[in-house]
């Protein structure tokens, strides 16, 4: 008996002595093996991810900022800065540290969803006021400048043109995605389509602004049906892919048909737009001689930047009544459940198309608009890059959301122009520091930046289209992103 | 028939670039559902690196040929992988689980930044690189003067492309890591259930997609001999069409579709119209996934309710 009882617990498996130990522990009231965090450990662990980090970003920019490329002579050579290494990765190092250290050292809090349900009455109304206050200060903005910056007045004008535009061409897109849910990646090829039919209708048949404003709308809305209809069958991500291929498609062909669109000459001499036939230049017949004031070349300019507003601000209406009439209700129940719609019987082919046509149209104005504005366009300007401005204007902002729109805008277009002006920064990086340089690198960083950070658009709240006894915001995670995902 | 023959050569050798771009593709897309947009600027980045390392090593005097192809090819898989890791972590990781346009935009965003660091940091001109390996095989010499001829980097580039494919099925197929990832493809929450680290999986897959486009920008650069910072947005999404041609999620499918899309451009360049080989690569593209969405090899997707 005794033999048995020594051979088992000779036999005892391993660890079996550590588990009576801890199970001691246990009636002591110990916990087992928890060790307090300390201190010295965030330290530590923090210095390790630092240093991870650092030397990540070594490996990673060894081949563009130790050693690079360059043309000289007779080939290639090789140049470097190995100093401008070193510091970014010092950079890395201290950055990571930090982070570490003080940003997610700490254990994270759990973020509960109620917080935005119980303030979203409140944005509604903080929604409704800051998007009345932007439209005074649209509606004024020309005096506002001309009166508290005039040296800047030109040059801020039309950058409020420019944001407008994008603001245009956004709320456009945002009915085709963020109404509708058919995710384009295309979308500038209407806007070339806009463009082109103006300048090709005015340059060849003589015709005016206003004329061909509304042609070259109705073209861009039937390119809108005709590439709408191959790609209603596909959902999501090939959606994105085929319109994207449609848009490169558009732009191949307007740069080789030489004898119709110039090819990369591109078409010249695009009329300015007039006021009921008065012109915006000096002399006799011209609108500052019409109305007995002095000529200066800064009323064109605010005359354009009223017709960009009155364009946006039609959109805007346009998407808004929409919302209220049944093809409305029907893009947004199509975003919600594509099969639930077929089922109750609304014709997806149809809501579909009229989705397409009707942001087609509205990217057709807006690029008639961009044609008289530069008063020369090529296919330089509708590369794939521009579409993904607008679509991530559109996202960035919170797709669906109108005011996100206007947010996105200024705070995308705005930020690249302001970048340029930064000339500030050359004391900190050197003479040689140009800002311009760094413009689209630091937007694709603020795209990435500005998704992680919020994946449902700036704007984080939205407004249902129906009501039931009082209207309320909702959260925009409630909002389906359409083609059934 | 000799200028037959010759297209074909080109076609093929054109399309095992495209074809290991598509692997990264059609991996990435079968375990996560997305398109990673800045595959083509991995791609490019890989040119770059290679390009770097071969005026490196220049410099310090290594000129042995064979050893300096070998060098430029395993420094680039590396510094390619760490790219495309690093990607993955900053761009796509935070958001998995969240709603699916917001890896796409950052995918945008990815690739708008990738391209302008690398013309910030070498410079926006067009780089030319001699040719390094000259020669080749003459198969036929007709007396019209057309002669068909398989250069030895054609030949280096199919052969490796051969290797390469193997080895990647055989790791998809036989291995521990592949099962991983196979198992990720089906029904990530599961395999997470069941033990399998799918952020590492998902990461891996990444850096092997990277390596691969590394290895076609090394070769993309040996071949053509001109990269400039703009190269990995066409070839990326003449390499996406591939992959969506061959049947996504596909590893044979995502070869074929390159084979195809590479022969269907350099026969249309060679018969047609040069400039609007692109329009015949996109309209490809387009019309594959509108009559047959789930591709050459690809498994059709069933709509669940």
């Amino acid at each position: 008996m005794t033999d048995t009882t020594s051979s088992a617990s000779a036999n005892r498996p391993e660890g079996a002595e550590r588990l009576s130990e801890d199970r001691r522990d246990a009636m002591r009231g110990e916990p087992p093996f928890v060790e307090a965090p300390s201190e010295d450990t965030r330290l530590v662990r923090s210095l390790k991810e630092a240093a991870i980090t650092a030397a990540l970003v070594a490996v990673l920019t060894v081949f563009f900022f130790a050693f690079s490329t360059d043309i000289a002579v007779g080939g290639l050579s090789l140049t470097g800065n190995v100093s401008l290494w070193l510091k970014w990765i010092a950079v890395a190092f201290v950055a990571r540290f930090l982070l570490s250290y003080f940003v997610f050292g700490g254990e994270r809090p759990s973020i509960g969803g109620w917080k935005k349900v119980a303030a979203a009455t409140a944005k509604l109304r903080l929604g409704k006021i800051v998007g009345v206050v932007l439209l005074l200060v649209a509606f004024t903005l020309p005096f506002l400048l001309s009166t508290f910056l005039p040296s800047q007045n030109r040059y801020l004008l039309d950058l409020a043109i420019l944001i407008l535009t994008y603001v245009m061409l956004g709320w456009g897109l945002n009915i085709v995605v963020g109404l509708a849910g058919l995710l384009d990646l295309g979308y500038v090829a209407f806007y070339a389509v806009g463009a082109y039919s103006f300048a090709l209708l005015a340059t060849n048949f003589d015709l005016g602004f206003w004329v061909c404003l509304p042609m070259a709308g109705l073209f861009a809305a039937m390119w809108g049906i005709v590439l709408g209809f191959p790609v209603l069958r596909l959902r999501g991500d090939y959606l994105a892919i085929v319109t994207l291929a449609f848009g490169e498609i558009i732009r191949v062909v307007l740069l080789n048909w030489y004898d119709f669109t110039g090819g990369p000459n591109g078409i010249l001499g695009i009329p300015k737009p007039t006021l009921f036939g008065l012109e915006f230049s000096r002399g006799e017949g011209s609108f500052s001689d019409f109305f007995g004031l002095e000529y200066s070349s800064i009323q064109r300019f605010v005359f354009l930047y009223y017709i960009i507003l009155a364009l946006a601000l039609l959109t805007n209406f346009v998407t808004m009544r929409m919302r209220k009439l049944p093809v409305g209700r029907a893009w947004e129940a199509l975003r919600e459940d594509e099969i639930a719609c077929r089922s109750l019987g609304i014709n997806t082919v149809n809501v579909k198309l009229t989705a397409f046509a009707t942001g087609a149209m509205f990217g057709g104005f807006a690029g008639s608009f961009f044609a008289t504005r530069q008063g020369f366009i090529s296919p330089e300007s509708f590369t794939f890059i521009e579409s993904a401005i607008i679509l991530a204007i559109v996202v960035l902002g919170g797709l669906g959301s109108q005011l996100g729109v206007v947010i996105a805008s200024v705070v995308m277009i705005g930020g690249i122009e302001l970048l340029r002006n930064l000339t500030g920064l050359q004391a900190i990086f050197g003479a040689g520091f140009d800002p311009t340089q760094y413009r689209m690198l630091i937007f694709g960083l603020a795209m990435v930046v500005i998704m992680v950070w919020k994946p449902r658009g700036l704007v984080s709240t939205r407004s249902p289209s129906a009501v039931y006894k009082e209207k309320k915001t909702i959260g925009a995670d409630l909002v389906a992103q359409g083609e059934g995902h | 028939m000799e200028y037959f023959l010759q297209q074909l050569i080109n076609g093929v050798t054109l399309g095992s670039i495209y074809g290991l771009i598509a692997i990264g593709y059609t991996m990435v897309y079968g375990i996560i559902g997305m398109i990673n947009f800045a595959h083509g600027e991995i791609f490019m980045i890989g040119s770059f690196i290679a390009l770097t390392v071969f005026l490196a090593l220049a410099a310090i005097g290594i000129t042995f040929l064979p050893l300096v192809i070998l060098l430029m090819l395993i420094v680039a898989m590396l510094c390619t992988a760490a790219w495309g890791w690093t990607i993955e972590r900053i761009a796509y990781r935070p958001l998995r689980g969240s709603f699916r346009l917001a890896p796409l935009i950052t995918a945008i965003g990815m690739s708008i930044f990738l391209q302008n660091f690398v013309q910030v940091t070498q410079g926006a001109r067009v780089k030319p690189l001699p040719p390094q390996i000259q020669g080749g095989i003459t198969l036929m010499d007709s007396p019209s003067g057309i002669v068909v001829q398989i250069s030895w980097i054609q030949i280096i580039i199919i052969a490796m492309t051969i290797v390469l494919m193997t080895a990647f099925s055989l790791i998809i197929s036989k291995t521990s890591l592949g099962r991983q990832q196979r198992a990720c493809e089906q029904d990530r929450k599961m395999a997470s259930l069941l033990g399998v680290n799918v952020d590492r999986t998902i990461s891996l897959t990444f850096v092997m997609g990277a390596a691969l486009a590394a290895v076609a920008g090394m070769m993309f650069l040996l071949y053509y001999g001109v990269i400039d910072f703009y190269i990995g947005f066409i070839a990326g999404v003449k390499a996406f069409t591939a992959a969506v041609l061959g049947g996504i999620g596909s590893l044979p499918g995502a070869m074929l579709g390159g084979l195809a899309i590479g022969l269907i451009e350099t026969f249309w360049s060679g018969y047609f119209s040069v400039e609007y080989k692109d329009v015949a690569a996109f309209s490809i593209l387009a019309i594959v996934l509108i009559f047959m969405p789930s591709g050459l090899l690809g498994r059709p997707e069933v709509e669940k309710v």
